[in-house]
């Protein structure tokens, strides 16, 4: 049973940049929550401060009630999993594997019965042998994912450990890990730029910029109602239409929608799947691309000032390059000063 | 098919050409000195000798001289080496490692007694341990030699220490292993066989080097490639030299193969990087 509190965290570096600003969060036990956002957002100094190898210049972290912002971190009770994978290349899997439970002075015959377990668990049975350099890509980052949970660590710590490999083999270890995740009950934290592997995995998403939290939430709420225009923008597509409000009315162009705001610039958002067209006589876009998914179609528009609009459409082709449409919003939010003032 | 044969069959001349020039620039002078080491007679104007044996072999190592040569330069050799892994190691990890002020000064300043004219230096130095009654004493001559492993000593070793992963020990100190345990076990075995060519190297190097031992060494330390000049220089019979030579070869080449068999051919040709 192991909970994470890290309190108003901040990370300065030299230079007086904000790595990580008044940072706090709260990972039940057993939750397994992604720090996303884009590079420089903090997320990996953050990731790093919590398994030890940064030290926070203020605010604290604990586990389990248990203060170890000042902790080396070989004296955690963290496990940590590194982008490249970082194994040993001068042991084979089994050296890797045993080198922490030798330095816990574990009996041989344990280790050796531990370390098949695990390597059970992630799916490489009899790999013991190999040495690191034999494996592919996959089976690298598995057994790096071993090292960690061979120590059952109280708190697990994934630092962005797909994104040296291909599409296919991301779902699929997104998938696995996952599931050891959850068969272990092990509270995880976990670091990635990439947004599907954020709502595919998460119990929580934390969306962080320059060093802050924009959004704390399920994935599903994170998706459907972003609270910042940043995390409009940066999960999923989104359509982010800058304009004014006068009289009840956003226009931006051409385009007007009938908004309940006190007037003032406003930032619109409107998902793809949730923007309607029809061909219209009176058309307030022009018809740039359409592309065709199959399944359904994206519609890439242009306002009559240049702005591009992205629509999802069910019937692509009943759409050309060139046409005037009209649009027709089903359900948007709206931004001012980075703060959201309305959503239908 | 007829392509692949065709294919095949080409063959690459200008590559044999480079070889063969290769060959007879490096192995020529070579196989020159040692038949002349096995050498009775040989006279003008034959092309191979008239009489070959072993006579010169046994006069040399007759010799007590050779010996006391051999025994003084193999104790230098591993005296200048251990010294200078003493100092040299810790001072290349803390380059590659660690950040301190004058870092780079500091750097360049243990390469810098080879951006000069190696001889001038010498004397310079000669003049002072002059002084200091270091001229023709054992650790006057394990001290110069110790300047001309800086360069191996330090360079390579800062090359292998920076290649070493710092995800590695990071991994390393997270499993729980204290930082003397991760230099131990993930650092120096990930630089290790690097570090090892190094050290052969120098060893290898202080013990054919000339120049110093000669100048701070005579006339009381006499190294074998000292004593081997002096007998090319001063003796009628080319065959003392050529017997000398060949027999310096031997602790090269088992160096060379031996170092080929701890770090591989390909750490020598990324001339090694790590």
């Amino acid at each position: 049973m192991s909970v994470l509190h890290i309190a108003e965290v901040t990370k300065t570096f030299s230079g007086g940049t904000h790595a990580v600003n008044s940072f706090s969060l709260d990972v039940a036990d057993g939750e397994l929550v992604c720090l996303l956002g884009p590079s420089g957002s903090g997320k990996s100094t953050l990731l790093r401060m919590v398994g030890g190898f940064e030290q926070p210049t203020s605010g604290r972290i604990t586990i389990d009630g248990e203060d170890v912002t000042h902790l080396p971190p070989e004296r955690r009770p963290t496990g940590m999993v590194f982008q490249s994978h970082a194994l040993w290349t001068h042991m084979n899997v089994f050296r890797n594997l045993a080198f922490g439970l030798k330095l816990r002075r574990m009996p041989a015959a344990q280790i050796k019965e531990k370390v098949e377990a695990v390597l059970e668990l992630v799916g490489l049975a009899g790999y013991g042998d190999r040495m690191t350099n034999q494996l592919s890509g996959g089976q690298q980052q598995r057994v790096a994912l071993a090292r960690s949970l061979v120590l059952e660590p109280k708190i697990l710590l994934l630092d962005e450990p797909f994104a040296s490999l291909d599409q296919h083999l991301r779902e699929r270890l997104r998938e696995e890990v996952r599931d050891i995740q959850q068969r272990l009950g092990i509270t995880t934290l976990f670091v990635t730029h990439g947004q599907d592997e954020a709502l595919s995995m998460a119990d929580r998403i934390v969306v962080m910029a320059n060093g802050k939290t924009e959004q704390i939430g399920r994935p599903d709420v994170v998706y459907r109602d972003p609270k910042t225009p940043f995390v409009a923008g940066f999960i999923g597509t989104m359509n982010l239409v800058e304009g004014e409000v006068k009289n009840g009315h956003f226009a931006r162009s051409d385009f007007s929608f009938p908004l309940s705001i006190a007037d003032g610039p406003a930032t619109l958002a409107i998902r793809p799947e949730a923007l309607d067209l029809t061909v219209s006589e009176t058309p307030k876009a022009k018809v740039h691309r359409v592309t065709d998914y199959g399944s359904h179609g994206l519609v890439d528009l242009d306002l009559a000032d240049g702005t591009r609009l992205k629509s999802m459409v069910a019937h692509p082709d009943l759409f050309r390059t060139g046409q005037g449409v009209d649009l027709k919003p089903r359900a948007v939010a709206a931004y001012r000063n980075n703060q959201q003032i309305f959503r239908s | 098919m007829t392509s692949l044969t065709l294919k095949r069959a080409r063959i690459d001349w200008s590559g044999i050409a480079f070889a063969v020039i290769l060959t007879l620039v490096i192995i020529g002078p070579l196989v020159v000195v040692a038949t002349w080491a096995f050498t009775e007679v040989w006279r003008y104007p034959n092309i191979i000798p008239q009489k070959f044996g072993f006579r010169f072999w046994g006069q040399t190592l007759g010799r007590p001289d050779v010996w006391n040569a051999l025994m003084l330069s193999l104790k230098l050799s591993t005296v200048v080496t251990l010294l200078s892994a003493l100092i040299c190691l810790p001072a290349a990890y803390a380059f590659a490692r660690m950040k301190f002020p004058g870092r780079d000064i500091l750097f360049f300043s243990f390469l810098a007694g080879h951006a000069f004219p190696k001889f001038g230096l010498l004397v310079a130095i000669a003049a002072i341990f002059l002084q200091l009654n270091l001229i023709g004493t054992f650790w006057g001559v394990v001290l110069i030699q110790l300047v001309g492993t800086l360069m191996f000593m330090i360079w390579i070793p800062v090359a292998a220490f920076q290649a070493v992963d710092r995800r590695m020990e990071e991994a390393a100190r997270d499993v729980g292993a204290s930082p003397l345990r991760v230099f131990l076990s993930i650092t120096l075995p990930q630089a290790g066989p690097t570090i090892f060519a190094a050290v052969l190297l120098s060893f290898v190097g202080t013990f054919y080097e000339t120049e110093g031992a000669w100048l701070i060494g005579a006339p009381g330390i006499r190294t074998m490639p000292v004593l081997m000049i002096s007998y090319i220089n001063n003796q009628m019979v080319i065959q003392y030299g050529a017997v000398l030579s060949v027999l310096l070869w031997v602790p090269s080449f088992i160096a060379l193969m031996f170092a080929r068999r701890v770090i591989g051919g390909g750490a020598f040709a990324r001339g090694f990087g790590g």
